[in-house]
């Protein structure tokens, strides 16, 4: 940490000092690899700032802050040119509401119970090897049918699925299909659930979820997707700002900053490098802050024995 | 040396102010030794760079009696004591190779920070059972659970060891014996804490006057801590008004975003 230089600021809500050009830094790095793949950055900021001293509380809240900007501007593009269902992208903000709501109230209770830091470090430890794994292997797989020379072909994804029997049909034209508005919700939900828990934007489950569960064309996926990040994120915050009080907007502007800049580059740089290796790249660095997480749950605590402010009357221990 | 004769001055008007009121208080027959502390301040605003110092407390010994004051028998401790608060301390248990953390105890009014000055070492003050009975010093102050706070009176006795630990390795706690020193047979001055994580809010500083061992009085005067700069403003906003602070987190997320794409627009 900035120890008395000059380059040290002082975070408001984190309590900490902390070097500025660190977090510009973290920022731009991050920025840049969401630029080049494409994927929002929030499931890599949030474990950085954890490794940095910085509250897990204060991580996930101003993670969720962050990745606002940089989803607001790719939404943007994506509604001039079109490719973006709104009616689509407003049913998955309804159900990510109602996840993020109850995934605050469920950060509350964790908080309170003392539980907060250990399960966002599992969930991130099953969701960053988890991905983090399958990007590997695929990108190995395509690495293999490339030397082969094969070519590449993009699996079609089947006709209809069990997801295409539930009731509540509604007709998307924009994304030309007609498909029931439970699953839809339930996506949305589970979304918002992880942005208010993790502190990610998730776009990384939800452009999955929504080419091979709901069929969802993939030219509208993306901005759909980051419609639905930008509101649900945006709403995820101010739920943070007004229940833990952990956003820290001085660590978000310089994430955010960082963030805009590194993006720019990564994409002109993203686009000119073979993707196979890049994305092994990525999955690898995917895995690597995994496991560093996972590490630091099984290694002996310096002191097992913590202390805190009481947030609520004791009863459950 | 200027600052300490306006000093000396300030603290004559003081103990003149004080020492009647005081005297008639706590006139205890056969002890007429007095002890009164003052501070330059009663306010102290921390900048966010603020990375700890030493706070000083003049203070004054009147009506002492020369022999003892001679031989050093005259013993001073100070403490400046933090706000109260409710702390609960956890204790990590193994579940299937995974830290977690397990049993906790919750503690009501704790001083939130506390900071002892004396002339020697407590133990050469007095007997242990003069300071317990005062609540003096960071293994004597009253660490009272809430009724419901805990599971067994042995986990009450392991955690109520553990939190003065826990806030000493904070530097929260901190206990300096041989900081008080006497400059002159009347007046001392007391060296303490303000750690860089130091809370906010009213801080009590207490003076003790110990004779031969014996306790005879003490005196008070309080402190305020408060955070100035813009960092704190930020703190005060994210807690007094939330929702705008969250709004305006939005915004600044949209614009810095929307900022950032005109900075790079090729076009």
């Amino acid at each position: 940490m900035g120890s008395g230089s000059e380059l040290g600021i002082y975070l408001p809500i984190a309590e900490i000092s902390v070097n500025i050009f660190v977090l510009f830094g973290m920022g731009a790095a991050v920025g840049f690899l969401s630029g080049m793949f494409g994927v929002g950055g929030g499931f890599l900021i949030t474990p950085l700032l954890i490794f940095y001293n910085i509250p897990p509380a204060v991580a996930v809240a101003t993670g969720a802050n962050q990745v606002i900007a940089s989803s607001f501007t790719g939404a943007l593009t994506h509604f001039k040119r079109g490719s973006l269902d709104v009616k689509l992208g407003t049913l998955l903000v309804i159900g990510g509401i109602v996840g993020a709501a109850v995934g605050i109230y469920v950060f509350v209770l964790l908080r309170e119970l003392g539980q907060l830091d250990l399960i966002v470090s599992l969930l991130y430890v099953i969701f960053l090897s988890t991905i983090g794994g399958l990007m590997l292997l695929e990108s190995i797989r395509s690495m293999r049918r490339t030397k082969a020379g094969q070519l590449s072909t993009l699996k079609k994804p089947g006709q209809h699925n069990w997801v295409h029997r539930l009731p509540f049909k509604m007709r998307f034209r924009a994304s030309k299909i007609y498909v029931s508005i439970i699953p839809i919700l339930a996506l949305g939900a589970a979304i918002g659930f992880l942005s208010s828990i993790m502190g990610v934007g998730g776009g990384f489950i939800m452009v999955p979820a929504m080419i091979y569960l709901l069929k969802v064309p993939t030219n509208v996926v993306i901005g759909t997707s980051l419609y639905q990040i930008v509101f649900v994120t945006a709403f995820t915050t101010v739920m943070q700002a007004t229940t833990n009080q952990s956003v820290d907007i001085v660590l978000a502007f310089l994430l955010m900053s960082g963030g805009v800049i590194g993006a720019q580059y990564g994409t002109r740089i993203g686009q000119k490098l073979r993707g196979e290796q890049l994305r092994a790249l990525l999955a690898t660095l995917v895995l690597a802050v995994g496991l560093r997480l996972a590490i630091e749950l099984f290694v002996t605590p310096d002191d097992l024995y913590s202390i805190a402010i009481a947030l609520v009357t004791p009863g459950a221990s | 040396m200027k600052p300490l004769t306006a000093l000396l001055f300030l603290l004559v008007i003081i103990s003149v102010l004080v020492s009647p009121l005081n005297a008639v208080a706590q006139q205890i027959p056969g002890n007429k030794e007095t002890v009164e502390i003052g501070l330059s301040t009663d306010t102290i605003a921390i900048t966010s760079g603020f990375r700890g110092t030493d706070l000083t407390v003049f203070g004054a010994l009147d009506n002492a009696d020369p022999l003892i004051q001679r031989q050093g028998r005259y013993d001073i401790v100070v403490i400046l004591q933090g706000p109260e608060r409710n702390f609960v301390v956890r204790r990590k248990d193994r579940f299937f190779g995974v830290w977690v953390n397990a049993e906790s105890v919750t503690f009501q009014h704790i001083p939130a920070s506390y900071s002892l000055a004396s002339t020697r070492n407590l133990q050469d003050i007095a007997v242990p059972k003069t300071f317990a009975q005062l609540a003096l010093g960071v293994n004597n102050i009253f660490y009272e659970p809430m009724p419901d706070g805990f599971d067994s009176s042995a986990s009450l006795r392991e955690f109520t060891k553990e939190l003065p630990r826990l806030k000493l390795k904070q530097n929260l706690y901190s206990q300096r014996p041989g900081d008080v020193q006497f400059l002159s047979s009347t007046l001392f001055r007391a060296t303490l804490s303000l750690p860089a994580n130091v809370p906010v809010g009213k801080h009590v500083a207490r003076a003790f006057l110990f004779r031969n061992g014996e306790f005879l009085r003490e005196s008070s005067t309080s402190l305020n801590i408060v955070k100035a700069g813009l960092e704190y403003r930020i703190y005060k906003a994210a807690h007094e008004n939330s929702l705008l602070y969250g709004l305006f987190a939005v915004f600044l997320a949209v614009f810095t975003g929307w900022m950032g794409r005109l900075m790079f627009r090729k076009d």
